[in-house]
């Protein structure tokens, strides 16, 4: 992999020859001296340290916000990373002036990530900006001072000075962000591609979005041989293909949530993934990395394992497909060589008559990872279960499928008692430990109630909470 | 006015202790610390630590040249343990080296052999055993043991209320810098720079005015900077000592959550007697504080506690016990509310118990037993100035309580799977440190030729606002814009034997000693003018908008005229003032005395909805009456009531801190451990200040702001609680804080689940 890494950093273009795996944060903050970015916990959980990047898409930049502390530099090449110190001109931009408008920055740590990541919102054409739209944007951002009403009241202020003046070029022409950013794009098209060797000797880690190989092994990826996937943007997109959807594994949550092929498959895809991860996780982590990490308990494995997606692995020239259902052999064991790369997830196409619901309960309701979650994927004929996928997380080493509990459904009413009848199987099935998401009796307590949500969600007329409650 | 620092924190440019770009030559620290609750220390192996290139030094407790003890009420505490270690993450070793990767892995080289001994995590086992901090105390008002006999309901219950990490979003950090002379100066993020100054000497063994602690701006507080700030900072100071290098020492998230101590969990029983119609006769509670492995602040933390152990309540008769129980955890410390969270977390426990018991709305009983005017707390101070039934009144009037408890109600009956609920919570909180020394403080002022105004304070600007406050009550006092004033770093060497920044009292004690200094300047202003002007009363003299006007009129003098004037007549320009706070005291032996200057009141509404299938709960709405005196700055004041707020919601819900068997923490990450968010903290906040409620001792008429609206939060569990009782009317549920979604989804299906 080539060692220096050609990206521009603001408005300066750079050479980097540090070590690819050296942390985005790391570098703006020892090696550039850019102090604007803050460390909070080096695990994208707080934001401090939220930067932009900006990839070229035609004759634009889009930018996104990612978290700093979970990004390889050898990943910025060809793009544009913007700082906060990149973003300030001689006078404020809306952002920073609603943000002293409202007092809504106390002791100011967590605000330069804030103001990075407001910006990024106005940077996107919105045609409106909404409170949801800044709650989103603020999502992946703790701040222990404020509590966030201050923040959101930011949102009248922008309403006023910047609506339908949103978009790179427009905040540009109005001054609102620095004038060097017209320029990017054309400067981006100037950086040459990478030339990625494959034939280099075997890498110790192949990092994809970072999202949790960072937080594992943080300290080892700098001094290690690192294969920054990122540099394969073949490996990106989803696509529609006669029985399925082929999606590239290092498409990223936020992609994937907002294609219409998937919200065709999975309605209410973007309201799971508000749950899932925050804006800046869901812009980094990838469909594919959530299934090679095999946490029992991945958000996206869950859902895929009830859609019953298929994966394609490669080693060189060869590949091979392998059913999701049977991928996963143990705590963290997968059907995996060390040299195969999980390059394409194949999801079936749902007959127009199935049902899909995702349930996720955890200790705080978003960004937080699952107590218990599960995906159920279920068609019926007149109420008579046809078909039904049952998968369950945080309950076995495992990502879990439950096939006793599904075959038990097969031919069955969609009634109370049919599910009362699931509730020994189901126990029966799953085995679940104490630890920090919870103990193992509330675990099972939760596949209960989330076997009876799921049903309720889908059949809201012939199942209620309440019959549960009131005969048993 | 907006915030000073506003304008700097959004452009990027703020700088905190790290930010500061490194002298020439400068070193990283890392901490070693034990991964054992408790045990002997029998052997150090730090070779292969120090032999990694790039490590420059490995310091333990044997390279202390003064004293190795940071203990600052009871010197029980170690900087870096030398014989026995106990509590997982107790810092043993520094390795000091050339960039951070190297000391990072340096701290991995070392390792500790140890012969563990027994441990206790549970603060009621350590009471059995003996392992106390000081002796327990007891207030005591009437007499609790008769009163039980006129009661017509006696009910008892216990509280098990979990701690708390502090969060503050810049972990711990210092970076210390050799001087000439045996001199160290300290750049550290604390909220108590002169208790950083006086450990760092005694540990180096040099005098305290050989140690210049500065501090610009802190990344968050909440009292975790209060005495804890204090070993980071003497751990730099030592290794730049031996190096003779700058140290910078920062802790990494995952080590600052291990190392530092929280709020102190509880175990609190209670007992409570009332008459049918719900007036509280009796109140009895004994409170077991879990500690942890030192004093600390815990003794003060306690004392807070009884204090507030009957809220915002009068009650007759009254026994209030207090422990300090020392357990194998770190040792807990300072955190916004100082302990009085919990005392009336078991207050308000009691209440709803009695409520349930009676089938009384829990806010009947709580309108019936609220403080009055000159009622008796049971400390013996007198409640004056009292405004907690106007509080309450008005947050029942203008939020309309009826209507939100008919909107619940009908709601509840019609819809089964999700329940809403609803709870009340007063507050009255005490202001001043209970420790009475502490309530002092004093100001530098200095007015320069050009009319331009330095201010220099004890005070530490950690979020808070506090340099904004002092900047406005400065440019208000002396007439002038307040842009020609600057608020200078809070610095050891300009300012002597500082308290804390703490107990809230910050503005009320540095903003009264800010008064006083310039108070001194404008004097002498006033007699050098009455000079110049040939007018004999000085006192008719005044500043406005930079104009020296005499009698209110003109006198066609400017401000920068008269300074010019009184520089040529050598006329000092400079002043120093100390406050003192005024007629408090307290006999702590007695139990007895008139701790605080007033008391802060308020009252709250918080509207839940709990979705009973998953267990999971929203947080609608809450609505703030508070007394705040005069605002100083209404965004600072606004920002303190609400930040405050959102902890006091997060401690009581989402919060948990878990330990395992042996005494590693589990939720020791921002992955495992979770604090509000944007999308927890409900859109509809309400805060309405109390109109015409000037305090005299101000400054400016303003009130203490930061601990009070904390326990607003404490209304959360309540609300929850309430729509459980909605769900599952007969169920007993116990007051286990924080009451998470395992919780609550645990006691609706108890059966359930066994």
């Amino acid at each position: 992999m080539s060692s220096k890494t050609h990206f521009l950093l603001n408005d300066k273009e750079i050479y980097a020859t540090e070590h690819p795996g050296m942390l985005v944060l790391d570098y703006l903050r020892r090696i550039q001296k850019l102090a604007g970015t803050k460390e909070g916990c080096r695990e994208g959980d707080c934001g401090a340290c939220t930067v932009l990047i900006g990839e070229p898409d035609g004759d634009s930049v889009i930018y996104k916000p990612v978290t700093s502390c979970m990004m390889p530099l050898g990943e910025l090449h060809g793009k544009h990373l913007v700082t906060v110190e990149g973003l300030n001109m001689p006078h404020l931009s809306p952002v920073q002036q609603a943000i002293v408008d409202e007092g809504a920055t106390q002791c100011g740590f967590c605000t330069p990530g804030i103001v990075v990541s407001l910006t990024g919102y106005l940077m996107k054409d919105t045609k409106e900006i909404t409170r949801e739209g800044v709650k989103k944007t603020l999502s992946g951002h703790l701040c222990r001072c404020t509590g966030y009403r201050s923040l959101k009241q930011g949102m009248a202020f922008l309403k006023k000075t910047v609506e339908n003046r949103t978009g790179t070029r427009s905040l540009i022409l109005n001054k609102m962000i620095p004038e060097y950013f017209s320029q990017i794009p054309a400067r981006l098209r100037r950086i040459p591609a990478v030339n990625i060797n494959n034939e280099e000797k075997m890498p110790e880690y192949f990092i994809a979005g970072g999202t949790d190989i960072y937080i594992q092994r943080g300290d080892f990826l700098p001094e290690s041989q690192v294969y920054i996937l990122n540099l394969r943007p073949e490996m990106k997109g989803v696509s529609k293909e006669n029985e399925y959807v082929r999606v590239g594994a290092l498409t990223t949550f936020e992609e994937f949530a907002n294609h219409p092929e998937i919200i065709r498959i999975i309605p209410d895809i973007q309201a799971y993934f508000l749950r899932v991860a925050s804006l800046q996780i869901r812009n980094r982590a990838t469909i594919g990395g959530n299934i090679i990490n095999a946490s029992p308990i991945g958000d996206v494995t869950i859902l895929l394992l009830a859609l019953e997606s298929m994966l394609v692995l490669k080693n060189g020239e060869r590949s091979r497909t392998v059913p999701i259902t049977s991928f996963f052999k143990g705590y963290k064991q997968i059907d995996k060589t060390p040299s195969e790369i999980l390059v394409d997830i194949l999801i079936p196409t749902p007959s127009a008559d199935t049902k899909i619901n995702f349930e996720k309960v955890s200790k705080r309701k978003c960004q937080d990872v699952a107590s218990v979650n599960t995906a159920m994927k279920l068609r019926s004929e007149y109420d008579i279960i046809r078909e039904m996928v049952l998968s369950m997380g945080g309950v076995a080493p495992v990502p879990l499928l439950l096939k006793t509990t599904c075959k038990y459904f097969l031919g069955k009413e969609v009634s109370r008692e049919t599910i009362e009848g699931a509730f020994p199987i189901i126990q029966q099935e799953i085995s679940p430990v104490s630890d920090i998401r919870g103990s193992a009796e509330y675990k099972r307590l939760l596949a209960r109630q989330l076997l009876i949500a799921h049903f309720t969600k889908l059949f809201p007329e012939k199942v209620k909470l309440r019959d549960f409650y009131e005969t048993d | 006015m907006k915030r000073i620092d506003a304008a700097s924190h959004v452009r990027g440019e703020a700088q905190f202790v790290d930010d500061v770009p490194p002298p020439a030559e400068m070193l990283y620290a890392a901490v070693f610390s034990s991964s054992v609750m408790h045990g002997k220390i029998l052997a150090l192996h730090i070779e292969d630590a120090r032999s990694l290139d790039g490590v420059v030094a490995v310091l333990t407790a044997k390279d202390i040249p003064g004293e190795n003890q940071i203990g600052t009420v009871i010197p029980d505490e170690e900087l870096l343990a030398s014989e026995e270690v106990h509590y997982v993450g107790q810092p043993v070793a520094v390795v000091v080296g050339t960039i951070p990767e190297i000391v990072q892995k340096g701290v991995r080289r070392i390792t500790m052999d140890v012969a563990e001994l027994p441990a206790v995590t549970d603060p009621k086992e350590a009471f059995l055993e003996d392992k106390i901090i000081d002796t327990p105390q007891v207030f005591a008002l009437g007499d609790v043991d008769t009163a039980w006999q006129k009661c017509d309901l006696i009910v008892e219950g216990l509280c098990d209320i979990g701690g708390q990490e502090h969060l503050y979003l810049e972990t711990q950090r210092a970076r210390a810098i050799p001087l000439e002379g045996d001199v160290i100066c300290i750049h550290s993020s604390t909220q108590g720079p002169s208790l950083v100054q006086r450990h760092a000497a005694k540990i180096l063994g040099i005098s305290n005015c050989r140690v210049e602690v500065d501090v610009k701006r802190l990344g968050g507080g909440f009292g975790g900077k209060e005495d804890q700030a204090t070993p980071w900072a003497c751990m730099a100071a030592l290794a730049a000592w031996h190096t003779k290098k700058p140290v910078e020492l920062v802790l990494r998230r995952a080590d600052d959550i291990r190392m530092t101590g929280k709020r102190h969990p509880y175990k609190s029983d209670f007992k409570i007697g009332v008459t049918k119609e719900g007036k509280i006769l009796a109140y009895e509670v004994k409170h077991y504080q879990n500690s942890g492995s030192t004093a600390d602040l815990s003794l003060a933390v306690l004392d807070r506690t009884l204090f507030h152990s009957t809220n915002s309540y009068f009650i007759p008769n009254v026994r209030i016990f207090g422990v300090c129980c020392r357990t194998n955890l770190p040792s807990n410390t300072a955190f916004r509310g100082f302990g009085a969270p919990q005392g009336m977390f078991v207050m308000e426990s009691a209440i709803a118990k009695v409520a349930e018991k009676l089938g009384m709305p829990r806010e009947d009983i709580q309108a019936k037993n609220l403080l009055k005017e000159n009622d008796v707390f049971p400390y013996d101070q007198q409640a004056r100035n009292c405004r907690t039934r106007m509080t309450w009144d008005k947050a029942v009037e203008s939020y309309q309580l009826p209507e939100i408890r008919k909107r619940i109600e009908d709601y509840n009956k019609t819809h089964f799977e999700m329940k809403k609920g609803f709870a009340l919570m007063p507050v009255c909180f005490g202001i001043s440190f209970t420790t009475t020394y502490m309530n002092q403080a004093s100001a530098l002022v200095h007015v320069y030729t050009d009319g331009s105004v330095s201010v220099s304070t004890g005070g530490v600007e950690m979020g808070q606002g506090l340099s904004t406050n002092i900047l406005t009550i400065a440019a208000r006092t002396l007439g002038i814009r307040p842009g020609r004033i600057k608020i200078e770093s809070t610095n050891t060497t300009r300012t002597a034997n500082m308290s804390p920044s703490a107990a809230s009292a910050t503005t009320v004690l540095n903003g009264n000693a800010t008064l006083i200094a310039i108070g001194q300047v404008l004097d002498r202003l006033r007699a050098v003018m009455a000079k110049e002007l040939c007018v004999p009363e000085k006192e008719k003299i005044t500043i406005v908008d930079e104009k020296v006007l005499y009698n209110g009129n003109e006198t066609g003098w400017t401000w920068n005229l008269l300074v010019q004037t009184a520089y040529l007549n050598r006329i000092d320009l400079s002043a120093h003032g100390f406050f003192a706070t005024p007629k408090i005291y307290f006999d702590k032996a007695e139990g007895k005395g008139s701790p605080f200057a007033y008391h802060v009141f308020g009252t709250a509404i918080i509207e839940v909805t709990l979705d009973c299938m998953r267990g999971i709960y929203d947080v609608d709405s809450v609505k703030i009456v508070h007394d705040l005196g005069r605002p100083i700055n209404d965004l600072v004041d606004r920002g303190q009531v609400e930040g405050g707020l959102a902890q006091g919601l997060g401690w009581m819900t989402m919060e948990d801190l878990r330990f395992n068997e042996k005494g590693q923490l589990l939720s020791g990450t921002l992955a495992t451990y979770k604090v509000p968010d944007v999308y927890f903290m409900p859109d509809d906040i309400e805060v309405t200040f109390l109109e015409n409620a000037e305090e005299p001792l101000g400054p400016y008429g303003n009130k203490a702001v930061g601990e009070p609206p904390f326990m607003y939060g404490i209304g959360v569990f309540f609300a929850i609680r309430h729509a459980m009782r909605a769900f599952r009317p007969q169920n007993e549920f116990t007051f286990t804080s924080p009451l998470t979604p395992e919780r609550v989804l645990l006691q609706l299906y108890y059966e359930k689940s066994h």
